[in-house]
């Protein structure tokens, strides 16, 4: 056989699309199932928040009926969608930034070298990061739901997965635009204090927001300005069988902007690769 | 070799790869500074220079990761900033560092590459298993990259990029950090390509010892062309005994013109 043995060169059709995104989120859980401290890590990090932090302010800080809740719900209840948010935060910031690594940066040229629409290539990515940050959650909610943390209905397992699809995509696209701005990985120690901790805390996830409104309303302001607080309303509605427009609207919107900023900055001639130099 | 002569004698089509006056820059640091020279289909070409020579931005240009601040990479005559897709689909790569999942097996390494190009799981393992074979690793197919060694490796990132069947294959130097005989292989099976099926090499190295007299030599050096010929032609006009000779001449020349 020729290895220059050609069939008639076709144009990158649609199902060259599908096989390209298929082989792209097929190689990421592959990778994700080689990597167990990784897998072991991003679900110890929310199981101490639950069980450490969670059942000590379970006496001190009591939930009142807010919605979605009908009932008074347990403080571990309150802060699971605010951990799941968590999850795929660090799982966002943390495979787009190992883009920034120097090997990383090897299988990033090698994604970039493929024929397919630089856009498609990078939203691929986004979705096979998101696809690993689900298994995750999924584990995570095995868990909790040991620990007697579950929907009022088993359709909140099911009604979560599409918030669940659109939160990951927006905090992955986020992580995508930092990395082209970052030169070193040793800055993730920076995106920690700067982006993931404050996006964490000044957001409903740990507390309601009315809360934060009592103690300081210009941090509320910021509670109420920061995407992630509707991420994990988001989630934590769905997660409860129902809708929320508003967060929906704003993490959609969020994901659309954070991802057309993440295209732009990997466009060729545009883009942050350029002034870096390319490796 | 029939096949090599018929293709080297249809070489009035376009050129495998045509650098067309590329500039670039990072800053007020001239990377590229005017650099024009092509490849034609089925020939062996060393990409010449050292360390900051520019190989490594010119790598980036043609592999489109960025574009030139000026001039065009065609390649097969499509125009790699604008018809992106058309031009890469003809093109393999090899990078420098190694870009193979230590954690995967050859094999899903190959598939990986084939969706990219996308080419489904059942035609790309067909296509894995012939090439792996070629290179020699046909009972490795299904170890773990990180169980190769250094030259295995590399020989499966040769298989790798030739998986979509490209009619032109860059290899930015490729036989770095490798024993002499893993050197000596990788060459070999890379001139084999160019011989038995017509594929046009861009092989960047700084080793001079990796030439033949019959290759085609881009000399680059600060950013520019000091010489684009057949190793022979650069040493008979450099009036040295030696591509090494030629090299250094050249080089040390370009420098007094700097200063």
């Amino acid at each position: 056989m020729s290895v220059a043995a050609r069939d008639a060169r076709r144009p990158f059709g649609l199902a060259a699309y599908l096989v390209c995104l298929q082989g792209i989120v097929w190689r990421e859980s592959l990778r994700f199932l080689h990597q167990r401290e990784r897998f072991v890590s991003a679900l110890v990090r929310p199981l101490v928040w639950l069980f450490i932090f969670a059942a000590g302010f379970r006496q001190t800080l009591g939930v009142s009926i807010i919605p979605p809740y009908e009932t008074y719900v347990l403080y571990d209840v309150y802060i699971t969608p605010g951990l799941i948010a968590m999850i795929q935060l660090f799982n966002g910031m943390q495979s787009s930034l190992s883009m920034v690594y120097d090997r990383e940066m090897g299988s990033m040229r090698m994604l970039l070298v493929s024929p397919a629409p630089r856009w498609f290539l990078l939203t691929s990515k986004l979705l096979a990061g998101v696809a690993v940050s689900i298994l995750q959650v999924y584990a995570y909610l095995v868990i909790a739901y040991l620990w007697e943390i579950e929907p009022p209905t088993w359709w909140g397992y099911l009604t979560i997965l599409p918030a669940l699809a659109l939160s990951g995509l927006m905090l992955g696209a986020l992580g995508m635009v930092l990395s082209s701005l970052i030169k070193q990985l040793e800055n993730f120690a920076g995106v920690m204090n700067f982006v993931i901790f404050p996006m964490f805390f000044a957001s409903s996830a740990l507390y309601p927001l009315w809360r934060v409104q009592e103690g300081s309303p210009w941090l509320a302001t910021v509670c109420a300005l920061n995407p992630f607080t509707y991420a994990v309303e988001l989630i934590r509605f769905a997660f409860w069988g129902k809708f929320e427009p508003l967060s929906f609207a704003v993490v959609l919107g969020c994901t659309i902007v954070f991802l057309a900023a993440a295209v732009v900055a990997y466009d060729p001639s545009r883009g942050m690769l350029m002034r870096r130099g390319g490796g | 070799m029939n096949e090599t002569m018929a293709l080297g004698g249809a070489a009035a089509g376009p050129a495998a790869l045509a650098v067309e006056r590329v500039s670039h820059a990072y800053g007020a640091r001239k990377a590229l500074d005017d650099v024009s020279f092509s490849v034609r289909p089925a020939t062996f070409a060393v990409l010449l220079g050292l360390n900051g020579a520019g190989k490594s931005t010119l790598f980036s240009v043609i592999t489109h990761l960025y574009a030139a601040r000026a001039g065009a990479v065609r390649i097969f005559g499509h125009d790699v900033a604008r018809q992106s897709g058309a031009a890469l689909a003809e093109l393999g790569v090899v990078f420098q560092s190694r870009t193979l999942d230590p954690d995967l097996s050859v094999e899903q390494n190959m598939l990986y590459q084939g969706a990219l190009q996308g080419i489904g799981p059942r035609q790309a393992r067909a296509r894995a298993r012939d090439l792996v074979a070629r290179m020699g690793l046909a009972d490795r197919l299904k170890d773990r990259v990180r169980q190769l060694s250094g030259g295995q490796a590399r020989r499966v990132e040769i298989a790798r990029a030739l998986l979509h069947a490209p009619r032109l294959v860059l290899l930015d130097e490729p036989t770095a950090g490798l024993d002499i005989k893993a050197r000596a292989d990788i060459l070999a099976l890379t001139r084999r390509l160019v011989a038995e099926d017509g594929v046009g090499v861009l092989w960047t190295t700084h080793l001079v010892d990796e030439i033949r007299p019959d290759d085609q030599v881009v000399l680059l050096h600060k950013g520019r062309v000091l010489a684009d010929d057949r190793a022979v032609a650069v040493i008979a006009a450099a009036g040295a005994d030696s591509i090494g000779a030629a090299f250094s001449r050249l080089t040390s020349g370009a420098g007094e013109e700097d200063a």
